[in-house]
C-alpha cells in the first residue's frame, strides 16, 4: 500500500447563511492515486475542496496531511503544505504572460526587480519536466483553454505541490485536449503524485480514476474501487435513483424556417476568420447540432446569430427577419433564446439574484406587465416554478447568483432561455457542467420543445455523445466551414465524426447534400 | 520666437502637477482601482509643506512633512476602504470635500487668513536649475532649461513610475491584482496590501504634484489652489490605458491648454470666460482624444477584417 497523502475526517461545513453544505465527510487520497469526488450540482464538492485549499473555514472535523493534523488558513499555507487546486473557473490574469501568470507570488528577482529571464527559464524547466508544453512570453488572453489549463497545472507544480486537486477539469476542454491532459495526469500519478478529480462525465471517470466518494446533499453516500463499478452503478449513486439516459427519439415533424443564415462572415478584430461564408438553415421542431473542435468558430457563430457580435458578410434571417441593424433586444424578440457558453460573462449577473436574472427578459415585455409595473407575485410564482421545474438546488430565490454552485449557475440560464418563449434556441454547450440527472432532463426539455412547441433548436456542444443522442441534423464546423452533415445520425459513431472535426475526413458540397 | 520659447516653456512648468497626478492615478489604476482623492493629498501636501518648512526652515524637512501627511490621508482612506468597508469612491469624494474645508481651516486657525499664506508663513521654495549642457542647445535650450527643480523630478517620475510597474516584483503584483484580484489571491498575493501600498505611492506621487504649487511655482498656500487639477490627472491616467509615459504625454497636452489660456490673457479680458477656458479646453480635448482613439481602432479594424477576408478568398479560389 503506498503511502497516504491526505486524510479528510467529518468535514463539516455550515455556510453563513446557514447552509450546511458539508456534513460528516471524510475522503482518503494516496500517493500515486487518482481519486473522483462526483455528485450532484450543489452536492459539496467545490465547498469541501475549497476547505482543503483554505479558501472556506470548516465547523467541525480534521484534516490530516501525510498523517499530521494541519490546519490550513489561506491558499498559500494550502500551497507550502503540498496542496494545489485548479479551479473551475480559471484563476489567471489575462493580460500578463504566461510565465508571469506561474511566478506570481514567487517571483524570481533581486532587491525587488523582477527577473523576467529568468521567470520565463522556470517556467520552460517546469514545461519540460512535466511534459506540459507552454509558450512563456504569449499573453494569457491569446492562448486556447487547454493550454490555460496547462499553465493552470504548472502554477501548482511549480510550487511543489503533492496533491492537485482539479475541478471540473474537463469541462471546458475539447476530446482532444481531454485526452493530452488524461496522459499528463497518468505521468503525474505514476511520479507519486495524488489527484482528486472532479467531474460530471461518467465515462471519463471511469477512464482515468482509481477510487471514488460520491457526495449527495453534502454527504458521503457512497466510496468504492473503480474496478468495481460501472457507468451505470456511478450514475445511480450520485442521483439516488436510475437515470435513463436515452430518450426515444420519433423523426422531427419539420416545420417553417425559423433560422436562416445566408453566406455568413465573420473575422474578428485581430483578422482572424471565425466564420467563413456559412449557409444553412433550422426548421421548427427539429435539432441541428454543430460539433467542431473548439475554436473552430462554433461560438463566434452563435454569438453572431444571437447579436452578440457583429457579422461581417452576410445575413441571417429569424422567422423571415433580418437580424441586420437590429440590437440584441430586438433579434431577441424576433424569437431568439441563447445558452452562451461563457455563463458568468453572458449568460448571467452574478451579483443579482436568481430571482432578478430570471425576470431580467420580461422587464420590457407584456408577460407580467401591470400597467407601468411588473406584477410581483407573478413573476414570483413563474421564478418558483422555474426553480421547481429544473430542480436549481438554491436557498431562495431572492439567493444571489455567485453563491449557487457552478451547475446551479448553468440551470438558472437554462431555465431563463427555455421557459422565454423562444422558437430557436440557441444553445451552445447547454449541459457543461451539469450534472447526469439535470443533464438528462435538459435534454428531455430539448426534445419535447422542439415535438410539442415546435421550437428550432442550434445545439453546439463538445460532447459527442450529447450531440449524437440528441441531434436530428448534424454539421461539423472546422476552420469556420462546414465539412460534413449528416442526416441519419444511427450510423454515425464517435471515431467517424471525430475524422471529420480533425479534418481527415470532409465531404463534398454533394456529398453534404441541402444543408437548408 | 521668444514668445513661442517662453509659451513651450510655461507649458512645461504648467504641466508638472499634472504630471505627478496623471502619474498618481496611473499607479492607481494599475491596481485596479480609481483614485479619485488625489484633490485631497495634493491639498494637504501643498498646505502641510509650507508649514513644515516655514516653521523648520528646512526645504527637505518641509517637504518630508508635505508628503507624509498626503500619504497618511491615503492610509486613512485604505482603512476606511479596506478595513471598515466603506464605499472607497464615496469616501475619496469626501475626502476632497472635507480637506478642501479642513486645509481652509488649519490656515485661518495658524495665519488668521482665509485666502492664502503669504502674510505669515515664509514657505521655502524648491530651486530652480539650470542644465549644464541642454542649456547651450539652440532654441530648446531654453525651453528644457532653468526649470523648478519638481518639474525635473516630474519627467524623472514617469521613468520611475515605468520601472515600477513593468520592472518590479511588486508591479508584477500591483497589475495582477488590478486585473484578476481573486486569482492574485489564491498565490498568496494580498490584494488589499496590494491596494494600500500601490495607493501610498499614489498619495506620495499626488503630494508632489501639490507641493510643487505652494513650494515651487508660488511659495505660499492658496485655497483651492489645486482647482480640479486632481481629476484632470485622473482624466489623463484613463485616456491612456494606464500607461505611464501616455499619462505623461497626455497631461502635457492638458497643460498646454492651461499655457494657452494663460496667454490668451493677452486678447480676451473676460476674466470668468477665461477662468473656464482650461477646463473647456480639456472637455474638448477628451473628446477629440477619445474619437481619434476609437476611429484610429475601427480603421484598423476594418483593414484587418477585409485583409483577412480577401486573404481568404483568394486562397478559395
Ligand atoms: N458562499 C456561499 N454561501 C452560501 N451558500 C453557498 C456558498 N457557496 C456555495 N454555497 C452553496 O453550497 C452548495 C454546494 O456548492 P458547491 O459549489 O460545493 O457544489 P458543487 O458540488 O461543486 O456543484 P457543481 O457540480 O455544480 O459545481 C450549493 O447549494 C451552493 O448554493
Ligand atoms: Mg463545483
Amino acid at each position: 500500500m503506498s503511502k497516504e497523502l491526505l486524510r479528510m475526517e467529518n468535514i463539516t461545513k455550515i455556510y453563513s447563511n446557514g447552509f450546511m453544505a458539508n456534513k460528516d465527510v471524510s475522503l482518503t487520497v494516496h500517493e500515486g492515486e487518482i481519486h473522483a469526488l462526483l455528485g450532484e450540482n450543489g452536492a459539496g464538492k467545490t465547498t469541501l475542496m475549497k476547505i482543503l485549499f483554505g479558501l472556506e473555514d470548516y465547523q467541525e472535523g480534521r484534516i490530516l496531511i501525510r498523517g499530521e493534523e494541519v490546519r490550513i488558513a489561506n491558499p498559500l499555507d494550502a500551497i507550502a503544505k503540498g496542496v494545489g487546486m485548479v479551479h473551475q473557473h480559471f484563476m489567471l490574469m489575462e493580460g500578463l504572460t504566461v510565465a508571469e501568470n506561474i511566478v506570481l507570488g514567487i517571483e524570481p528577482g533581486k532587491a525587488g526587480v523582477f527577473d523576467k529571464e529568468t521567470a520565463v527559464k522556470m517556467t520552460l524547466e517546469a514545461a519540460e519536466k512535466y511534459n506540459l508544453p507552454v509558450v512563456p512570453n504569449a499573453l494569457v488572453r491569446d492562448i486556447s483553454v487547454g493550454v490555460k489549463q496547462k499553465v493552470e497545472l504548472l502554477k501548482a507544480l511549480i510550487r511543489g505541490v503533492r496533491l492537485l486537486v482539479l475541478d471540473e477539469p474537463t469541462a471546458v476542454l475539447t476530446p482532444q485536449e481531454t485526452r493530452e491532459l488524461f496522459v499528463q495526469l497518468r505521468d503525474l500519478r505514476s511520479r507519486g503524485y495524488g489527484i482528486i478529480f472532479i467531474s460530471h462525465k461518467l465515462d471519463e471517470v471511469m477512464e482515468i480514476c482509481d477510487n471514488v466518494t460520491v457526495l449527495r446533499r453534502g454527504r458521503v453516500v457512497g466510496t468504492g474501487r473503480i474496478a468495481d463499478l460501472d457507468e451505470k452503478k456511478l450514475s445511480s449513486m450520485i442521483v439516488g435513483r436510475e437515470v435513463v439516459k436515452t430518450v426515444d427519439r420519433e423523426a422531427p415533424r419539420r416545420g417553417d424556417l425559423v433560422l436562416e443564415v445566408r453566406n455568413l462572415s465573420y473575422v474578428d478584430d485581430i483578422g482572424k476568420i471565425h466564420v467563413n461564408d456559412l449557409t444553412f438553415a433550422v426548421h421548427a421542431g427539429e435539432v441541428v447540432g454543430i460539433a467542431g473542435i473548439e475554436g473552430n468558430g462554433q461560438t463566434e457563430l452563435s454569438e453572431v446569430i444571437t447579436g452578440l457580435r457583429p457579422a461581417t458578410k452576410g445575413d441571417v434571417m429569424i422567422n423571415g427577419q433580418s437580424i441586420k441593424g437590429r440590437n440584441i433586444d430586438q433579434i431577441r424578440k424576433l424569437g431568439v433564446a441563447h445558452i452562451s457558453e461563457d455563463r458568468l460573462v453572458y449568460g448571467c449577473a452574478p451579483d443579482l439574484s436568481v430571482w432578478d436574472n430570471i425576470a431580467s427578459i420580461y422587464l420590457s415585455s407584456k408577460k407580467f406587465a401591470r400597467g407601468p409595473f411588473l406584477s410581483k407575485r407573478e413573476l414570483n410564482k413563474f421564478v418558483d416554478e422555474c426553480i421547481e421545474e429544473f430542480e436549481i438546488a438554491t436557498e431562495s430565490r431572492n439567493t444571489p447568483v455567485r453563491l449557487l454552485s457552478g451547475g446551479n449557475i448553468q440551470k438558472v440560464i437554462v431555465a431563463r432561455e427555455f421557459t422565454s418563449g423562444a422558437n430557436l434556441i440557441v444553445a451552445n454547450q447547454p449541459t457543461r457542467g451539469i450534472d447526469v440527472g439535470t443533464a438528462s432532463l435538459i435534454h428531455k426539455l430539448l426534445y419535447k420543445y422542439t415535438r410539442e412547441k415546435n421550437v428550432a433548436v442550434l445545439l453546439i456542444s463538445s460532447d459527442l455523445n450529447e450531440l449524437l443522442n440528441h441531434s436530428d441534423r448534424l454539421l461539423v464546423m472546422r476552420k469556420g466551414r462546414f465539412n460534413a452533415h449528416f442526416t441519419d445520425l444511427s450510423r454515425v459513431t464517435d471515431e467517424l465524426l471525430g475524422e471529420y472535426m480533425l479534418g481527415v475526413r470532409s465531404m463534398t458540397e454533394e456529398e453534404m447534400g441541402n444543408v437548408l | 520666437m521668444e514668445t513661442i520659447q517662453s509659451f513651450l516653456f510655461s507649458t512645461f512648468r504648467i504641466s508638472t502637477s499634472i504630471v505627478f497626478v496623471a502619474l498618481c492615478a496611473t499607479v492607481s489604476h494599475q491596481a485596479g482601482l480609481t483614485n479619485m482623492a488625489a484633490e485631497s493629498m495634493m491639498l494637504t501636501a501643498a498646505l502641510a509643506g509650507v508649514i513644515g518648512s516655514a516653521v523648520t526652515q528646512n526645504l527637505f524637512l518641509g517637504l518630508l512633512i508635505g508628503a507624509a501627511c498626503a500619504v497618511l490621508i491615503t492610509l486613512f482612506l485604505c482603512f476606511a476602504a479596506f478595513v471598515m468597508k466603506v464605499d472607497l469612491y464615496l469616501m475619496s469624494i469626501s475626502l476632497n470635500m472635507a480637506l478642501a474645508g479642513a486645509t481652509v481651516y488649519v490656515m485661518f486657525v495658524t495665519t488668521g487668513q482665509k485666502a492664502n499664506t503669504a502674510a505669515y508663513f515664509n514657505s521655502l521654495q524648491v530651486p530652480a536649475f539650470r542644465l549644464p549642457l541642454i542649456e547651450k542647445i539652440p532654441f530648446l535650450g531654453p525651453v528644457l532649461s532653468g526649470h523648478n527643480g519638481f518639474t525635473y523630478l516630474a519627467w524623472l517620475m514617469v521613468i520611475v513610475v515605468w520601472f515600477l510597474i513593468y520592472k518590479t516584483k511588486f508591479g508584477l503584483r500591483m497589475r495582477a491584482v488590478g486585473q484578476n484580484p481573486k486569482a492574485a489571491e489564491s498565490v498568496g498575493v494580498n490584494p488589499r496590501t496590494v491596494y494600500t501600498i500601490s495607493f501610498m505611492l499614489a498619495g506620495l506621487i499626488a503630494s508632489l504634484g501639490g507641493m510643487f504649487l505652494s513650494m515651487g511655482y508660488q511659495s505660499f498656500f492658496i485655497r483651492d489652489m489645486t482647482g480640479g487639477k486632481g481629476f484632470i490627472g485622473m482624466a489623463a491616467a484613463t485616456i491612456a490605458g494606464a500607461s505611464p509615459l501616455a499619462s505623461a504625454v497626455i497631461a502635457y497636452i492638458f497643460g498646454f491648454a492651461d499655457a494657452i489660456t494663460n496667454y490668451s490673457k493677452l486678447v480676451i479680458t473676460d476674466a470668468q470666460f477665461l477662468a473656464a477656458l482650461p477646463y473647456i479646453i480639456t472637455v474638448a480635448l477628451l473628446l477629440i482624444f477619445s474619437a481619434l482613439k476609437k476611429k484610429a481602432a475601427d480603421t484598423a479594424h476594418r483593414k484587418r477584417r477585409l485583409m483577412a477576408l480577401e486573404r481568404g478568398e483568394a486562397q478559395a479560389s
